[in-house]
């Protein structure tokens, strides 16, 4: 596991507080925002910035036809997670900001009433009174009963937290289109199944009024019709009328995927995904092509009843709930998703952002990662996501978030800014990416005629004059203490946009339907050009509302980058005003960033046409690298080491802290002795509001493992030569009377075994029958039971005759019985005078050193000249002194630690080139060495 | 010291003050099997390996299956079911001159009585054989007459086709010596005894033929004879030849007081010049021109070697009833005695076990003079019960059987991580990614 342990040292507050700017060189892909109320003391992680929940959570809400916007549910369903939070005020804010207006009834010049394919739209949106920050996804659904037989809903995630929506937002978007999916599909399918309800009906009518037509005419032969029959004929016209009407909708429907989705931009795992996605659909919902009788036939135990003329339309009708317009079993598929989203996200920015690039690293390195990272881990991860994705209208979904397939130098960069999407200004991009990015921009404006919108632009321009706001992020993003909650509530509820804007914005959408609605950053709107503006013509005009005072506000900076945003963040909260003025602005950037990671002109650059990139950045980062190098040898647990590492010695880390308080109390092994408790204990008073992604078991589990292997290396003075053992693939036994203690030790000391296969790790817990040789070759890890007894006596008595093949380690006697060990690697991995104090600190050290160890062994098991003769007349010798030598000089190993990577390297080439990886064991390898005695 | 690890200080020091077994520490550097690969498909013991060519050899046991392996993979490529009790016999059957199949044939018998001959590519039955009065107990195939002998309670020898071509039924196991030479009478087979050799006084356990002029045979008393193969008659005998200080007297003692099994030979081999004899526990290498023992090893293992093997660089490789395989090597001895050595000193220190078995060969060298010497280069431990046979492959390393119903493949775990290698590259080749485009 690659940890960025470094972010921890940026955030530090007392440091901090001490010399606000002297912190060294981060590369940028690691540094996270300041926090900006650490002057006032606050815990980063206690509550985030006055919001009123306690932590993200997910919104659906409707805007109801009949009462407006509303709050429909929320997950997680638990009323403590929104506390206080006003569900129905930010229901109407965000669907205030649903100005698609997906356009359905009768359109000019078309007889019957066309069903209008809308796509989905994606908003940023933020609310500082409130203090939350949310992505918001709406969608429309189809019913039969509603007006325009549309019902729009949005589901929102709501985070106090906007960097992590601006940041996280395609994961958001991606996650959230999917849930959308699965709920439109199922509406579609519900929508079907009520037109063909509604058919029947209208047949049924149909018939029963012909008959009484039909009776009325004989009955009556006199010549001429009653208005009795007249109206019955008309009654009659106007169910044939409907009936074609529902008939062609039904059609319509049925034929939706052919109008879907023309290759929106995604990334292109989510391209593919979609389309693999739209063509299933296709196929199953196409009666033209096949029939699916399973998606779209109605229950056949309908009985069709008489529609009363006039019925429709009547405002006092229950709507249908959310639930009874879509098919259940999808309804229920879009809540596991949504389940899932929650989860997914839960946490801190820079946790998520850590894990991503950790995942998107060892994506990279498929080859070797399967000898030490934690499979069962991720593969929980998987099957809960396979489990909880909806499997039939997402059939081809990718096993993890998008961002995992993008190689990685993509997603150094896209992890701060993603391209057309999130931030305007791409300042960390490569030059074309730049160019890339503005043509995007401008055929986007090119699309609009400026004029057409000159007059509301004119309001808006005000607005942001008055308002001297720096950002201006799309829509609802006001609350300022001068305008009062209730104004602003008032205000809202009135419908704002003129229908001119609202066609215009769905114009737009169909446009760049994936982009986010956050407008470009731009100090003042002097640098904005008109038609730049103008692309956002629904987002300035829904600010029209609030654009009078808005003055002190927190805005969204959204071209700005990760670094850049915690101290723009920063200067806006000491001096809001100085944002007024660019070029101040930007001086106070350039100030504030001690190293010019990156010029700060990054606003100026979208208008003079100049993007500037810093080609040195490459450079800085390294140095800020080593920097960073030179602060961990300076710290005396790092003395030996050569290479540098950049793990967290110096302060104990603070992203895990929050993770791990939460379950310190659960932790029955954590050693109160040990001074960890005391950083635990400190810890314990954060709030678990940022829980972590994974699952409380594994995470749990590697603190826990951490933090006894941490205890081990303190507690033996041999634990080096233990770690060797497991390393190089010497079993390892583990010997003693009490199973907790024997158990606990071999889950700590599994942190060090290699695995085989990505499946499991060599490792058996609890063993007490005697060892067999087949043991050696299955596990490399062993807890064995000493038995006191004369039946003990055969399982010592195999531990000595396999004696060749096992370091033995006895707890008992606080003895160990292993190969004598000299080199420099293990001592690295296990320093017993270490810094690390805290479990999981340690595993991800741990981690990060075997990974380091894994891409050497990589190295030498890959390296073609090392291990085949250059020529026929080479001799064997040649090629082992070869290897020897790129061993010593090139990786840098000594003595024994050549023995670890021969080891490992075997185990590569043993999985890589296996027909059924994980299917067998692989031989048991072993040298004759003499073994030691260590005792305490 | 060791005494922490309970059986790790007590059983080797038990030992050593039991017999001089020599023992090799744990550094072996001359033992190149540094890796081993468990075979499991047996259910009981198993006895009995052959090698059907180079890369694949095929186990019997008491289990009554038949498994062929692959010898480098370790693969179980095919089980052969077939008998109903345990197979007492196992031999690589030539295949019949241009006969239309080339598939390796081999011979299995089993204590049911019947004798079936297997396809090894296929793995189906090609030939059954139930006629048997008794169990067949060891197969052996004349490759010149084309033609094989089944032995049991009576010889009978058939043809490639499994045709009886004749039998003796006067043969018993009572009887010390038997040699049959089947004798082609223009049309018909017949057997004719034509002599009984009647020299040793116990059970024959043990036959080889050295070559071509001479044949050794070992009984359960320990006797060695080496016989003229034309005129059967004894060119040399060694009775006692395994006891390091020959004294005639006490003969009858040391009989009485070890068990006959410590004397007894139970499998010879052989190369150019010395027969190699596993006698009880000990390796005793008899040379041929010298007619002499050259070199010995008393207590080559804690019990009755079972097999032993010369492999083609002066090594030999036994394995025993103990669970261990031994591989040593014969070596000129520079110099007649080495110094002796004060072992007090190293008693202090708790070395004294080693120095005994040291002082130990020393002192019966200087006495008995054996110009050379079996060293031990290495040990091979992996099996809980005693390993009933082995087989080496030139190219694979070894493969040995036990009672523990494992079979063990040891291999060179320095060639195997080469060919690992090479496997790697080919992989890489096959794949692509070799040769990447710049």
């Amino acid at each position: 596991m690659i940890s960025a342990p470094d972010v921890v040292a940026f955030t530090k507050e007392e440091e901090y507080e001490e010399e606000p700017y002297n912190e060294p060189a981060l590369p940028e892909e690691y540094s996270v925002p300041l926090f900006p109320f650490a002057s006032q003391g606050a815990n980063p992680w206690s509550k985030l910035s006055g919001a009123k929940f306690s932590r993200d959570f997910i919104l659906i809400s409707e805007f109801s036809e009949q009462v407006g916007p509303q709050p429909l549910l929320t997950i997680p369903n638990d009323t403590k997670v929104f506390g206080t939070f006003d569900l129905n005020y930010f229901s109407l804010r965000i669907m205030s900001v649903d100005y698609q207006a997906s356009f359905v009834g009768h359109p000019p010049g078309s007889a019957y009433p066309k069903l209008n394919f809308v796509e989905d739209s994606k908003v940023v949106l933020g609310d500082s009174k409130e203090g939350a920050f949310a992505y918001v996804h709406h969608l429309t659904l189809y019913d039969l009963e509603a007006r325009g037989f549309v019902r729009p809903f949005c589901m929102a995630y709501i985070s106090a937290d906007q960097h992590k929506i601006m940041q996280q937002f395609q994961e958001l978007s991606a996650e959230f289109s999917k849930a959308s999916e699965c709920l439109k599909t199922g509406n579609r399918k519900a929508f079907a199944g009520e037109l063909e309800k509604k058919l029947k009906d209208l047949d049924y009518t149909r018939t029963v009024l012909h008959t009484e037509t039909e009776i009325q005419k004989k009955a009556n032969d006199k010549g001429f019709y009653s208005s009795q029959a007249i109206e019955k004929a008309n009654e009659l016209a106007s169910v044939e009328k409907s009936i074609i009407e529902h008939q062609d909708l039904l059609k319509q429907i049925r034929s939706y995927p052919h109008r879907k989705l023309k290759g929106s931009p995604l990334c292109s795992g989510e391209t593919e995904h979609t389309q693999d996605q739209a063509s299933q659909a296709a196929t199953t919902s196409n009666p033209d092509e096949s029939a699916d009788p399973d998606l779209y036939t109605c229950r056949p135990a309908y009985t069709p009843k008489l529609i009363k003329a006039k019925s429709t339309k009547c405002f006092d009708k229950k709507l249908k709930t959310l639930e009874e317009l879509c098919d259940t079993e999808y309804f229920t598929q879009t809540l596991a998703q949504l389940s899932h989203i929650e989860h997914m996200f839960r946490g801190d920015l820079c946790y998520l952002l850590t894990s991503q690039i950790d995942r998107a690293l060892l994506k990279q390195q498929h080859i070797t990662n399967f000898l030490f990272e934690d499979f069962a881990e991720v593969d929980d991860r998987v099957a809960e996501k396979e489990e909880s994705a909806p499997p039939r209208p997402v059939p081809g979904r990718p096993p993890s978030r998008s961002l995992e397939e993008c190689p990685i130098p993509q997603v150094l960069i896209s992890v701060g800014s993603y391209k057309s999407s999130v931030e305007s200004v791409p300042i960390k991009m490569e030059q074309e990416l730049g160019d890339e990015y503005r043509e995007a921009e401008v055929t986007e404006v090119s699309s609009f005629d400026p004029q057409e919108n000159l007059d509301f632009l004119d309001t808006d321009m005000k607005g942001s004059i008055s308002s001297g706001e720096s950002i201006e992020v799309l829509g609802t993003e006001k609350s300022t203490p001068v305008l009062p909650k209730s104004d602003s509530q008032t205000s809202l509820t009135v419908p704002l946009s003129p229908q001119v804007v609202r066609s215009k914005a769905v114009s737009h959408r169909t446009i760049s339907e994936d982009s986010i609605e956050v407008l470009s950053t731009c100090p003042s709107e002097a640098l904005i050009p008109d038609d730049f503006k103008a692309s956002y013509p629904s987002a300035i005009n829904e600010e029209e509302s609030y654009a009078d005072d808005s003055e002190g506000a927190i805005h969204f900076q959204a071209s700005v980058s990760p670094p850049e945003l915690g101290e723009a963040e920063e200067g806006s909260l000491e001096n809001p005003l100085s944002q007024i003025d660019s070029s101040c602005c930007i001086g106070k950037e350039s100030d504030s960033l001690r190293v010019p990671l990156s010029t700060p002109a990054h606003t100026p650059s979208e208008q003079d046409g100049v993007v500037s990139i810093p080609p040195q950045r490459c450079m800085q980062k390294d140095q800020g690298f080593r920097v960073d190098f030179a602060v961990e040898n300076a710290s005396p647990s790092r003395d030996n080491s050569s290479e540098g590492f950049p793990a967290d010695e110096l302060d104990p880390n603070r992203l895990l802290a929050s993770r791990d308080a939460s379950k310190t109390s659960l932790d029955n092994c954590s050693d109160t002795t040990s001074n960890m408790s005391s950083v635990a204990s400190t810890s314990s008073d954060r709030t678990p509001s940022s829980a972590h992604p994974t699952g409380p078991s594994s995470e749990r589990h590697k603190k826990r493992a951490g933090q006894n292997a941490l205890k081990f290396i303190r507690q033996y003075p041999f634990a080096h030569p233990a770690i060797y053992s497991l390393l190089s693939g010497r079993t390892l036994v583990v010997l003693g009377e009490d199973e907790a203690i024997v158990r606990k030790l071999v889950t700590a000391l599994s942190i060090f075994v290699p695995s085989h296969s990505r499946f499991a790790k060599p490792v058996k817990h609890w063993v007490s029958s005697p060892l067999h040789i087949m043991d050696f070759q299955k596990w490399k890890l062993i807890g064995l039971q000493r038995v006191a007894s004369p039946a003990g006596a055969g399982t010592l008595h195999a531990l000595s005759r396999y004696s060749r093949y096992t370091s033995v380690l006895d707890l008992d006697n606080k003895a160990l019985r292993c190969p004598l060990y000299r080199g420099t690697l293990v001592p690295r991995l296990a320093d017993h005078r270490t810094q690390i104090k805290r479990g999981s600190t340690y595993y991800l050290h741990v981690q990060s050193m075997l990974t380091q160890l894994c891409s050497k062994a990589f190295l030498y098991a890959f390296c073609h000249h090392l291990h085949l003769p250059a020529h026929d007349k080479e001799t064997e010798e040649v090629v082992a002194s070869r290897q020897a030598s790129f061993l010593k000089l090139n990786l840098g190993l000594v003595n024994e630690d050549v023995k670890v990577v021969q080891y490992l390297a075997e185990l590569l080439k043993l999985h890589y080139t296996q027909e059924a990886p994980g299917t067998s064991h692989p031989t048991l390898r072993f040298d004759y060495v003499p073994s030691f005695l260590y005792k305490i | 010291m060791l005494r922490w690890l309970i059986g790790g200080g007590r059983e080797p020091q038990g030992l050593a003050e039991k017999s001089p077994l020599q023992t090799i520490g744990e550094e072996q550097t001359q033992n190149p099997y540094t890796e081993l690969l468990v075979l499991k498909a047996h259910h009981d013991i198993v006895r009995f390996l052959v090698q059907l060519d180079e890369y694949r050899f095929a186990s019997a046991g008491d289990d009554g299956i038949v498994v062929v392996w692959n010898a480098q993979t370790g693969e179980k490529l095919l089980e052969l079911n077939g008998h109903t009790q345990k197979i007492t016999a196992l031999i690589t059957f030539p295949s019949l001159e241009a006969c239309e199949e080339k598939n390796q044939l081999i011979l299995t018998t089993s204590a049911d009585r019947t004798v079936i001959l297997w396809d090894c590519d296929t793995g189906r039955q090609v030939r059954k054989v139930s006629c048997f009065q008794s169990t067949v107990k060891c197969l052996i195939v004349l490759q010149r007459l084309n033609v094989w002998l089944s032995g049991g309670n009576d010889l009978c020898v058939w043809n490639q086709k499994l045709d009886l071509l004749c039998k003796t039924s006067h043969l018993s196991d009572t009887v010390i010596f038997r040699l049959v030479a089947p004798t082609e009478e223009s049309l018909e087979w017949n057997i004719l005894e034509i002599k009984r050799l009647l020299d040793h006084q116990d059970n024959i356990l043990s036959l080889v033929n050295v070559n071509d002029v001479s044949f050794v045979t070992g009984s359960h008393v320990g006797e060695m004879i080496i016989w003229d193969i034309l005129d059967w008659t004894v060119q040399a005998c060694e009775c006692n030849f395994w006891d390091p200080s020959p004294q005639l007297d006490t003969q009858q003692e040391i009989k009485l007081c070890q068990k006959p099994n410590d004397i007894s030979i139970h499998h010879f081999t052989w190369d150019e010049e010395n027969v190699f004899a596993a006698v009880g526990r000990g390796l005793y290498v008899y040379n041929l021109h010298m007619k002499r023992v050259i070199a010995c090893q008393k207590c080559a293992h804690d019990s009755n070697v079972l097999h032993i093997a010369k492999l083609p660089n002066r090594q030999l490789i036994s394995c025993s009833e103990d669970g261990s395989v031994r591989i040593w090597e014969l070596r000129e001895k520079q110099q007649l005695a080495a110094e002796p050595v004060p072992t007090g000193f190293f008693n202090m220190w708790g070395f004294g076990r080693v120095n005994k078995q040291a002082s130990q060969p020393v002192k019966k060298q200087q006495e008995n003079a054996p110009p050379c010497s079996l060293e031990l280069i290495g040990d091979l431990i992996g099996h809980s019960s005693s390993v009933e046979m082995f087989l080496y492959f030139e190219d694979h390393g070894l493969v040995t059987c036990s009672a523990d119903h494992l079979i063990i493949l040891w291999k060179n775990g320095e060639r195997e991580s080469g060919l690992r290698s090479l496997k790697l590259f080919q992989k890489l080749e096959e794949n692509g990614d070799l040769y990447l485009a710049v």
